[in-house]
C-alpha cells in the first residue's frame, strides 16, 4: 500500500502543469472557446512537443508506453487549466482503443502519428438510446463486396470535428443488446455518407452527433476480429472514465484555490469574508469533497489495469459518482462564497 | 502507487486474524456483531486477552510494553478486530492518558500507571468537559489549589464516558486563575476512590447509562499525580489532538455495520421481495458504500503519507468528520431497514440475553429491537472528540489561515 507518485510521474505532472500555467491562462481558454475551431493547433503542437500525446502510445509505436497513473498526473493539470484540446478523446480514449489492435499495421501507424501530434482520433461508440450501456449498439455494418456499409447514429462524440479518424463501433451481427457482434471500424472523418452535426458543449469543448448513411469502408478498416471489439472498447472507456475523474479533481482543486484566495482578499463589514464561520465551513466541506474525490480517482487509475472486468468496472463507476456530484457542489459553493458577498 | 499491502503487512493481517479466531470470546463477538450492550467485564476481559498476547497497548512503543507497531500495523489491527466483532477499545487509558504519561510523565508515573492500563487492571475515564466548557475547553473552571504536598480540587466535570467503571480519572484543572486561560491549566491524575468525588449518571435518550457527571468537593490529590509542569496542562491536552490517526475514521467498524445493513436488508421484505432489491433502498446503500470506499482510500493515503513523514495537515479532521457522518448514515439506514419495527423500545432488549415473551408472537425481528436506540446513541459521534463544526474550523484555519 503506497500512494506516493514516482519521481517520473511527479515530473510529468510538473512539466504539463508548468506548460499550461504559462501558456493556457483563463484568457487563453476564453479565446480558444470563442474561436470557430474550438481548439488551438499551436497548443496541441506544444503538448506534442512535451511528449504528452505519446503518453499512452506503446514504445514500439514511438510512444512513452505509460499508463493510467501517468495519465492521472497529467489530467489534473488539464482540469486545472480547463484544457479544450482533444487530449482525453484522442490521447487517452482513442489511443487506449487502438492500443488493443496494435497488431493491425494501419492502427499501429495511426498511433505513431498520434504520438507525434500529427493525427487525432476519436471513439464514436455511444448512441442516442444507449444511455451508457456499452453493449447497446444499433449502428449496422453490412458486408458489401470487399468491405462494409455503415448505417447509424452516434451521439455526442467528443471532438469528432477535430478528429481525422473516427473509431466507429457497428454491429456486424446479433441483437441490439448483445455483447457479441460489435465490430470497430477506422473511418476517415471526411468519408462519403458521414455527416457531423457539430456543436459546443456547455463546458466549451466541441462535440458532434455523427450520422452514417451508406458509408462504405474497406474490410481492412475493421480493427480486430469481426464482432469481437466490445471488450477493447469497454476497457478504453474505463481508462477514459478514470482519466475524467482525475480531470474533475483538477477542476475541483482549482475551485478550492480560487475560493480560498477570494475569501482571503474580499472585505465586507471591515474584515476579510474568510473570517466568517459560515464561509469557513463551506470551504472545509469543499476540501473534504475534494480529498474524497481525489482518493477515488487514485483508486480508479489503480484498478484500470485489472483484467477482471466486473471487478475493474465496479469502482470506475463509483468514483465517477463521487467526483461528479462534489464537483457540482464545489462549484455551487464557490458561487455562494463569491456571489453572496459581492 | 499501489493498492496492495506488502507481504509483511499481509502476514501481519493473517496473524491478527488467527489471534482473533482463537482468542475472541464468542459471547463478546456475538454482542458486538448484533449491537448488544457490552459489560465492564466484557471490556476488561478483552483488554486482558490482548495484554496476554503483548498487544495491550496497541499504539505503544516497545519501551513501554507495547507491541511497537507502526501506523499501518495499527490500522490493520483496528480494522481486523472491528470486522471480527471485537469490542472497540476504550480509548481513555490506552490511547489518551497513556501517551501523555509517556511523553510528559516522569519515570515513577510511567511505572505506576502504564502496566495496569495495558493489563486492564485499572479503568480510566476522561475529565475534560464541564457544564460551561465544551468546545471552548480552555474556559474550564474546576479549581486545584496547592496546599503543602496536595492539590485540593473543587468543581464539576461532565459527559464522563463510563466514569461509573473508572478507577482513575485524568483531569484538566485550573491552577492559575490570573493567567491567560490556556496558561493556567494543569493535568492531574485522580484516584476515583478519593473522598469528595461523587459520580452521577446521565441517562441518555436510548436509556443507557453511558455518561456521567462527576463532582469534586475538596478532593485531595498528591502533587506527584500532576503530569509534567504546573500550568502546562493545555499543552499536554493538545498533544492528543490529531495524534490519533489510525482509527479515527473507524473504517473497520463501518465495514462491519455496512455488512450488517446488507444482511438485514436482504432479510426484510418489501412488496414480497427482499428490501435490498428495492432500487431506492439499494441506491442509498450504494451511496454510503461509495462514501466509505473513498474514506478508506483517504485513510490509506494518510498512512502512506505518514510513512513518507509528510507534515500533518487537516487529515485527522477530515477522517473524523467523514467517518462519523458515514457511521451515522449507516445507523440511520439500519433503522429505516426495519420499517415500523424500529419503533418498539424495550430497554431490556439492548442486552444479549433478552428474549421476547415465548407465549406471544414476537414483536418484529430480534435484530430490530436495538436499531432505533443505536441510531439515537450514534448522534454523539459528530459531537464528541471535538465537534464536527470545530473540526471544520480547524480545516479552514489550516487552508484559509484567517
Amino acid at each position: 500500500m503506497n500512494f506516493e507518485f514516482s519521481d517520473e510521474q511527479q515530473q510529468l505532472h510538473d512539466t504539463v502543469d508548468r506548460y499550461l500555467s504559462d501558456q493556457y491562462s483563463f484568457d487563453k481558454f476564453r479565446a480558444v472557446n470563442a474561436s470557430a475551431l474550438g481548439w488551438d493547433k499551436a497548443s496541441w503542437a506544444g503538448l506534442a512537443e512535451l511528449g504528452v500525446l505519446a503518453l499512452n502510445v506503446p514504445t514500439a509505436q514511438g510512444g512513452l508506453g505509460f499508463g493510467p497513473l501517468e495519465t492521472l498526473s497529467v489530467m489534473g493539470a488539464c482540469g486545472r487549466s480547463l484544457l479544450l484540446e482533444p487530449f482525453l478523446s484522442s490521447a487517452v480514449i482513442a489511443t487506449a482503443t487502438l492500443r488493443a489492435f496494435v497488431d493491425d499495421q494501419a492502427a499501429a501507424e495511426l498511433l505513431t502519428r498520434m504520438a507525434a501530434g500529427d493525427a487525432i482520433a476519436a471513439l464514436a461508440h455511444f448512441e442516442p438510446g444507449s444511455r451508457f450501456e456499452s453493449q447497446w449498439v444499433t449502428t449496422r455494418a453490412r458486408k458489401a463486396g470487399d468491405g462494409y456499409t455503415l448505417d447509424g447514429h452516434k451521439a455526442v462524440v467528443m471532438h469528432a470535428g477535430a478528429a481525422d479518424t473516427l473509431l466507429i463501433s457497428a454491429r456486424t451481427f446479433g441483437e441490439t443488446k448483445d455483447s457479441n457482434g460489435v465490430s470497430l471500424f477506422r473511418v476517415p472523418r471526411d468519408a462519403k455518407g458521414l455527416k457531423l452535426d457539430a456543436y459546443p458543449t456547455i463546458d466549451g469543448q466541441r462535440a458532434a452527433d455523427v450520422y452514417l448513411q451508406g458509408v462504405e469502408v474497406p474490410a481492412s478498416s475493421r480493427l480486430g476480429a469481426e464482432g469481437a471489439a466490445l471488450a477493447a472498447i469497454e476497457a478504453a472507456l474505463d481508462i477514459g472514465l478514470a482519466a475524467l475523474c482525475a480531470e474533475a479533481v483538477g477542476v475541483m482543486q482549482a475551485l478550492v484555490d480560487a475560493t480560498v484566495a477570494y475569501v482571503q482578499s474580499r472585505q465586507q463589514f471591515g474584515v476579510a469574508i474568510g473570517r466568517f464561520q459560515a464561509l469557513q465551513h463551506r470551504i472545509a466541506d469543499m476540501l473534504i469533497h475534494l480529498e474524497q474525490a481525489r482518493s477515488m480517482s487514485y483508486l480508479a487509475a489503480l484498478r484500470c489495469a485489472d483484467e477482471n472486468v466486473p471487478e475493474r468496472r465496479a469502482p470506475y463507476r463509483q468514483p465517477k459518482l463521487s467526483s461528479g456530484s462534489p464537483r457540482d457542489s464545489s462549484a455551487s459553493r464557490l458561487c455562494n462564497c463569491m456571489a453572496a458577498w459581492a | 502507487m499501489r493498492l496492495e499491502f506488502t507481504e509483511q503487512e499481509q502476514a501481519f493481517r493473517e496473524e491478527v486474524r488467527a489471534f482473533l479466531r482463537e482468542k475472541l470470546p464468542a459471547q463478546i463477538r456475538d454482542k458486538v456483531l448484533n449491537g448488544f450492550e457490552l459489560s465492564r467485564e466484557d471490556h476488561v476481559l478483552w483488554q486482558r486477552t490482548l495484554h496476554e498476547r503483548g498487544w495491550g497497548g496497541v499504539s505503544w512503543p516497545k519501551e513501554f510494553g507495547g507491541p511497537g507497531w507502526n501506523s499501518v500495523q495499527q490500522y490493520i489491527f483496528e480494522e481486523e478486530t472491528a470486522l471480527a466483532g471485537a469490542p472497540r477499545l476504550i480509548p481513555f487509558g490506552t490511547k489518551m492518558v497513556a501517551p501523555v504519561i509517556m511523553a510528559f510523565g516522569n519515570a515513577a508515573q510511567q511505572q505506576r500507571f502504564l502496566p495496569p492500563i495495558s493489563s486492564g487492571a485499572e479503568w480510566w475515564c476522561q475529565g475534560y468537559s464541564e457544564p460551561g466548557a465544551g468546545s471552548d475547553l480552555a474556559s474550564l473552571k474546576t479549581r486545584a489549589v496547592l496546599q503543602g504536598d496536595h492539590y485540593v480540587v473543587n468543581g464539576q466535570k461532565t459527559w464522563n464516558t463510563l466514569g461509573q467503571y473508572a478507577d482513575w480519572i485524568f483531569c484538566l484543572v485550573r491552577t492559575d486563575t490570573a493567567a491567560k486561560q490556556q496558561s493556567g491549566i494543569s493535568f492531574l491524575l485522580i484516584d476515583m476512590k478519593s473522598p469528595g468525588i461523587t459520580v452521577r449518571p446521565i441517562t441518555l435518550l436510548d436509556g443507557a447509562h453511558e455518561v456521567n457527571e462527576i463532582w469534586f468537593e475538596d478532593v485531595r490529590v498528591p502533587v506527584q499525580n500532576r503530569v509534567g509542569d504546573e500550568n502546562k496542562g493545555w499543552t499536554y491536552a493538545k498533544f492528543l489532538l490529531g495524534h490519533e490517526r489510525t482509527n479515527i475514521a473507524g473504517i473497520g467498524g463501518a465495514k462491519r455495520e455496512l455488512a450488517r445493513l446488507k444482511r438485514i436488508a436482504a432479510t426484510e421484505q418489501k412488496n414480497g421481495r427482499p428490501l435490498i432489491e428495492d432500487p431506492l433502498f439499494a441506491a442509498n446503500i450504494a451511496q454510503v458504500e461509495i462514501d466509505l470506499w473513498a474514506l478508506e482510500i483517504t485513510n490509506l493515503r494518510v498512512l502512506s503519507g505518514e510513512r513518507g513523514s509528510k507534515a500533518p495537515g487537516p487529515e485527522a479532521s477530515i477522517l473524523k468528520i467523514r467517518g462519523t457522518e458515514i457511521a451515522q448514515r449507516i445507523s440511520e439506514l439500519l433503522m429505516r431497514a426495519v420499517g415500523a419495527y424500529a419503533l418498539p423500545f424495550r430497554r431490556e432488549a439492548m442486552a444479549a440475553g433478552w428474549q421476547p415473551d415465548p407465549t406471544r408472537e414476537a414483536p418484529g425481528p430480534r435484530y430490530a429491537a436495538t436499531l432505533a436506540a443505536a441510531y439515537m446513541n450514534q448522534r454523539k459521534l459528530s459531537i464528541f472528540g471535538g465537534t464536527n463544526e470545530i473540526q471544520k474550523n480547524i480545516i479552514s484555519k489550516m487552508i484559509v489561515g484567517l
